[in-house]
């Protein structure tokens, strides 16, 4: 049986964005795919060496408070300026309690699991990105190299 | 139970115990038996599929005092 291939694209830069690509990664490499990610744009961020990654409560509805608060806090109050850095905290502590690898070892396994990460050439660029801001191990790259790899892949997604 | 390596995974959450399943059984010998023990509840279902997909071969799957035991022999 040919080796199967995933192609992840990621194109976020917080917290709960950062987990989708590294948790698909590690688990397709050891299930014996061939995995690339593309990280382009604020993706970029997944890469770097002291990743700073948050959650934000501001514009996410969606967002599971502690004690059900977010039933009845008005919008204005998510955008207070500790909201972000509280909710980072506790999500974080909340993740740690329930066992939930943190980001740094989930992309350290899927590096271990030869994992391939991409850095998008084009907006390293735009950011004035340094490569030493990287973690290393990751290739610079442009749109062409990644189809050259998803073209060929079982399963691509754009996270 | 019978087995060669045992991991606790006790605690973990997706998708740890798979991983560190893996890199074990990569340690492992074709026909060796690991004993995986596992809480996290998804991890039946995981390893299920787990084994159909790597050709290892899942002999045994039980919950056994509030815990998840799993038994794989390497393929």
């Amino acid at each position: 049986m040919a080796q199967k291939k995933l192609a992840i694209i990621a194109t976020k830069g917080s917290l709960d964005w950062a987990y989708p690509p590294f948790i698909l990664a590690s688990t397709a490499a050891a299930l014996g795919y061939e995995v690339q990610i593309f990280f382009t744009f604020y993706g970029l961020q997944l890469l770097k060496k002291n990743p700073d990654l948050k959650v934000t409560p501001l514009g996410n509805p969606g967002m599971p408070m502690p004690g059900g608060m977010e039933r009845f806090m008005p919008v204005l109050l998510t955008a207070l300026p500790f909201m972000q850095r509280v909710m980072t905290i506790m999500m974080k502590a909340k993740m740690k309690k329930k066992g939930v690898a943190s980001i740094e070892e989930l992309r350290e396994l899927c590096q271990e699991a030869e994992v391939k990460f991409i850095a998008c050439q084009m907006t390293v660029d735009l950011f004035d990105m340094e490569p030493t801001a990287f973690i290393p191990g990751v290739e610079f790259a442009g749109a062409a190299a990644f189809f050259e790899f998803a073209g060929t892949s079982d399963i691509c997604l754009y996270i | 139970m019978a087995h060669d390596q045992e991991l606790d995974a006790s605690g973990l959450n997706c998708p740890l115990p798979i991983l560190r399943a893996k890199k074990t059984l990569n340690a492992m010998a074709a026909g060796q038996v690991l004993h995986v023990i596992a809480t996290d509840p998804g991890s039946v279902r995981d390893f299920d599929a787990f084994a159909k997909q790597t050709g290892n071969v899942l002999t045994d799957s039980r919950e056994e005092g509030g815990k998840f035991h799993f038994l794989i022999t390497k393929g």
